[in-house]
Parts: C-alpha cells; structure tokens; sequence
C-alpha cells in the first residue's frame, strides 16, 4: 500500500475513534462542560495533561529546531519541562482546593474585584488565541502535506473535527479524546524514533542511542560524529550554544514560568476529585511528557546525522523520493550557486544551496531513514492529534472565559445554568471559527507571537496566581496594578523588538540586557512581581473573609466538589 | 482569622519541602544544564558531554523524580496532620 493509502487509513480510524468518544461522553451541565463532571482519575487527567500540553510545536517542531540550533535548543527541552515541577509545587494543589472553573476565577475572587477578573480573562483569551491559531495552521500543513489536499481545506477539516467534540463534549469530550490523542501521538513519536536508533546505532532505545557509537564498525560515537561533521561544514560545535547565557538562562525561566500559568493547562488540574490528585497527576503527566521530551533530542541528532550525510556534497540527481516531494511544498529548497550539481550544504550563507524548513525535521525523519509506509503514515496520525488535542483544550478556555467568566460571573449572573450551556457551546463555535480564520489567513506575525504566548502568560497569571497563594496580604491594588504593567511591558517589548510595530525592528545588540524578545518574560515576570508587592504595601490589606480563604486552600482537607451556581 | 498551631506547622513544613525541591530543581537546570555548562562539558558520561546531558536528558528526569518526590512527602504531612481526604 502507497503512503497516501495508509494516511487515510490511520488518520481515518484516529479520527472515528474521537467522534465516538465525543458521541459517548457529551456533556449534561456546565460542570461536565467547565471541568468534565470533577471525577476524572489521575492517571486519566496526566494522559490528558499531556496531550493537551505537547502541540504542534512539541510534536513537529522541536526536534527540528534542537536538529538545527543542538545545544541552544535545550531551552525547550528544560523550560517546557520544569514548569511542570512550578506547576505541581506551586499552583494546582492550591488550585484545585479553591474548586471553581477557570483561571480569571480563581483571580476574580482571591482579589475580590470584577477589575482583576475582567484584566485576567483579557490575558486568557490574548494568549489562548495567540496560541490556538498555531495550531490550526499545523493542522492545515500536515494535511496538505500527507493527503495532498490544499491548506485551507485541511484547516477546514480541523475545525469540524474540534468543533464536533469541543461543542458536544466540552471539557469531558476533550479530556477522554486527549487520552486516545495521547496514545496515538507518544506511539506514533516512539515507533520511528526507535527504528531509526536501532539503525544507527544498534540500541532500541533512543536515549540511550544519543549516547552510542555508530552502528556502522567505526566504534565513534554519535556526538562526536556530529560535532565533527558541524564543524566542518562551519556549523557551531553541536553539543555547545551559540546563545549569551543570559539569553538562555531567561528563556528557560520564561518557558517554565509560562507553562505552569498557561491556563488551559492549569485548569485541567480542576477535573480532578481531590487535592491529593492533582498533586499525581501532574506527576504522571510530566511522567508522560517526558516520554517524548527525552526522545525529541535523540530524533533531532539522528536525523541531522542522517540530513547531512544523504545530501552533502552529493549530485542532486541521485537525490531520493523524499528530497522530491518537499521541495514541492517548498519547505525544502536547493538552488545550485555554482553549478556544479551537488548540494553544497554548510553555514556559509553565500555558499550555502540548500534551505530545510526545521518543521520537515520530524515529517521527513521516517522518509529520510527508509521507514515503511505505514510508520510515514503513523507521523501524520500523531502530529493532528498533537494539534488537534491542544487547540481543543485552548477552546474551551477560550469558551470558559467568554460565557463563565464575562457573561456569567459579570453581565447576567441571573443566568440560568441550561443557558450559560448554550451561551458557552455558542462561544466554542464562534472561537473555532476565529481560529479557524486565522488558520487560513495567518497574519505575519501568528508564528512570531505564539512563541510569545509563553512571554505573557508568565509576565501576567505566574506571579499574580503565586503571590495570591503564598502571600496572604497581597491586595487587589497589587495584583491589578502587577497584571497590567507585567502584560503591558511584555506587549511593548515584542511589539518594538519582534514585530516591528514602533518603527523598524532594532538590532539584537540594542536588546535590554542582552535579552530575546523570547526571553523577555522572565523581565516582565520579574517586573510584575516587585510591582505588586511594592503597590501592595502602600494600600490596604485584603478583607478578612478572603485571608481565611487562603488559610483554607493551603489546606488540603474538605475540597469541595467542584460547584457552579455560586 | 484564627490559624491554630497544626494549621501553621503544616504550612511552615510545607515551605522547607518547597525551599529544598525547588534548590534542586534551580542546580540541576538552571545550575548544571546553564551556568556551569561549559565546565561540566569536560567531563564526559558515556558519548554525552555531562553539561550537554544535564541540558537534553538529565534536568528532565530529575524534575519527574523531584514531583513524585513531592507527592510522598505530602501524602506523608497530610497523614501526619490530619489534613488528608
């Protein structure tokens, strides 16, 4: 069977296999559609968390730009790890024993204010929406890649599909379709990763591999093949950066301070009964995370070995299938600059003839390393359900915030609960359909910002939802005055130093302390904090009815079930 | 607002667990995998320059163990003061 036959196969049970749970699992209330019903087992909710979690980026995305930068890389690899250590220690115990729905809730009450609420859903729905359209263009590539049909077709296909489960089920459609997501995606990531260890190196397991010497009778070892064969081409050694530490150093601190304030992650850690659980399952999903985290640096050394040495230095001519078929999408160039007909791959930008997109990386590994057809397949099954789990759990934010957070908790709280139902379906559709939107019509800058998405949520939710946990006297002045300065200062930075918005985009020479744009959270996050506890001290302490709140989600006894009319 | 002693001890060990966690999780990322990278890139564990396996592999490892680390030590408190359901 062809490669195209087996997609179609392979994505079409993956995709039945989500309609049925969506079909099985519909949501009767609002709390099954806000936080699947609160009875969700740890194990299932860290197999959800995962899904959720690892997108388009993690699946697609990373290896290829580890392959690409080597040491440098590991910024992802650490930052989108740890967050999850901030995350379990920090916030979702806490979290969960408050027992409300959303993030801008939990803000909304410990800060007694609509203000804080209002200031927080704005942050939600700016990083959700950032977020979400990313995934939808993903969604769109690896359609048109695999099946052969055009992008904004494949958007369109993504949408229907989130929109069946995401609307019927609301959270608990999403939570069960995350763990069959899970399960494909981790397969379909392991399967030729472990092929291609064994190729190269005779050890089934890829971490290990890494570590190997070549299969190949010369007794070097991997890295040291690939330090060598960089160095040659001009590349930068791979097992040492490029990078200023500063700027690795911030990034990383961005990435985990954004992750653990992410709030589609955060509140999957309210469909769980107890306290106790959550602190599980954030164990078991950075467990399940890390499956794919520590197996992502080894596919990204095998398959730049593996580039380097099918293409340098050799005729165009005798280029394989694979070479062929992406140079058709045009994520893969080769211009012969000195007609000599053989690619000249090296750093040298004047020199240099071929152009590889870092998103082929992992697409491309199984071709790359003659895989058969049906593991080629498998990678395309795993890179939607990588992106379609994300967009997913970013929806019903997105919904959550709009119909529970402004229309329930600010314009209508007479609502009924049949009705705040309906009005948080309607809102999933319309969020589906701006995503879906932007999908096609990416504006430049989606790339750009959802890498920032990290940035923001960092500058604003982290220290606000932090400091309102462990710091009993932090007021709504504090909080407020935080958000908006943390979030404002992340806003300008990018907007002059990544978008080009005041004026032309300055040289990285004239960042603030030698710090990315991508960095630039950990500033922002830095800021908001001081900003707080500074404003704080010269206003007035919280009421006591919320410092007894505090004392009571620090401890973990009686949490309550989670409860909607309030 | 009455916090009575058990409440306080709890929350004060609480604390001592987080300040010990979150150190190792600061050096074996932050520390190891960052700042002293290119010292520990001298030393070599198996084909794995060790601040290069601290960056790629072992900082996530160590946060996996540093959260089920963190679980027991608190089923434990919570035991110890009542304070599990």
């Amino acid at each position: 069977m062809s490669v195209q036959v087996w997609t179609y196969l392979i994505v079409g049970i993956t995709f039945a296999l989500y309609i049925g749970i969506a079909i099985w699992s519909r949501a009767g209330s609002t709390k099954d559609f806000y936080v699947a019903g609160g009875g969700v087992s740890p194990l299932a909710n860290g197999m959800a968390t995962a899904a959720d979690w690892m997108s388009a980026a993690s699946f697609i995305s990373m290896a290829g730009i580890i392959s690409f930068t080597g040491y440098d890389g590991s910024v992802y690899l650490m930052g989108w790890t740890g967050g999850y250590v901030l995350l379990a220690l920090l916030l979702a115990p806490y979290l969960r024993k408050f027992g409300k729905f959303t993030v801008p809730d939990f803000i909304g009450d410990r800060y007694y204010s609509d203000t804080a609420r209002i200031v927080a859903v704005i942050c939600a729905l700016l990083v959700s929406f950032t977020y979400v359209a990313g995934q939808m263009r993903g969604v769109g590539v690896v359609f048109s890649r695999f099946l052969e049909v055009d992008i904004n077709t494949g958007v369109i296909i993504g949408m229907i599909i989130v929109l069946f489960y995401a609307v019927l089920g609301g959270m608990k459609g999403i939570t069960y379709t995350q763990v069959a997501q899970y399960c494909v995606l981790i397969f379909a990531f392991m399967v030729p990763a472990i092929f291609i260890s064994i190729q190269m190196t005779g050890n089934p397991i890829p971490q290990l591999g890494m570590s190997s010497t070549l299969n190949d009778g010369s007794d070097v070892y991997l890295l040291e093949k690939l330090n060598g064969l960089s160095t040659e081409l001009g590349f930068n050694e791979y097992t040492s950066g490029a990078k200023n530490k500063v700027d690795i150093f911030a990034i990383t601190l961005a990435l985990m301070a954004g992750t653990s304030g992410l709030p589609h992650v955060i509140v999957r850690f309210f469909t769980v009964k107890k306290v106790k659980d959550a602190r599980k399952s954030a164990g078991l999903a950075l467990l399940l995370i890390a499956i794919l985290y520590t197996t992502a640096p080894a596919v990204a050394v095998f398959a730049r070995v593996n580039l380097i040495e099918t293409v340098s230095d050799k005729p165009y001519i005798s280029m394989p299938e694979w070479f062929k078929n992406w140079e058709k999408t045009g994520l893969l160039t080769f211009e012969d600059k000195n007609q000599d007909g053989n690619i000249q791959y090296v750093a040298d930008a004047q020199i240099n003839e071929l152009k590889v997109d870092r998103d082929i990386m992992v697409l491309a590994n199984p071709e790359i390393a003659n895989l058969p057809a049906w593991v080629i397949a498998l990678v395309a099954a795993g890179s939607l359900a990588a992106a379609l789990s994300t967009a997913a759990g970013l929806l019903l934010v997105i919904s959550a915030s709009v119909s529970h957070d402004l229309i329930k908790k600010i314009f209508l709280p007479t609502i009924s609960e049949k009705r705040e139902l309906i009005a948080a379906r309607l809102s999933a559709v319309v969020a589906v359909c701006v995503a879906g939107y932007f999908g096609i019509n990416p504006p430049g800058f989606v790339a750009a910002v959802v890498a920032l998405a990290f940035g923001l949520a960092a500058a604003s939710f982290f220290p606000t939802i932090v400091l309102g946990i462990f710091y009993k006297r932090m007021n709504k002045e504090g909080a407020i005055s935080g958000m908006i300065v943390g979030i404002s200062l992340m806003l300008f930075y990018m907007a002059k130093f990544k978008l080009g918005w005041l004026g032309e985009t300055p040289p990285s020479s004239q960042w603030w302390f030698g710090i990315s744009p991508e960095g630039f959270g950990t500033v922002a996050m830095i800021i908001n904090f001081i900003v707080s506890l500074l404003v704080c001290q010269f206003t007035a302490a919280p009421p006591l009815e919320v410092q007894e709140m505090v004392q009571n989600i620090r401890i973990p006894k009686g949490s309550p079930e989670i409860i909607s009319n309030h | 607002m009455k916090q009575n002693y058990s409440q306080k001890a709890y929350w004060n060990t609480n604390l001592k667990y987080l300040a010990i966690l979150l150190t190792v999780w600061f050096l074996c990322s932050y520390g190891f995998g960052i700042l002293l990278v290119d010292q520990l890139n001298q030393i070599n564990l198996g084909g794995f320059p060790l601040g290069f396996w601290f960056a790629q592999q072992g900082s996530i490892y160590i946060f996996v163990v540093l959260i089920f680390v963190y679980v027991r030590l608190m089923n434990n408190l919570d035991k110890k003061y009542g304070f599990d359901d």
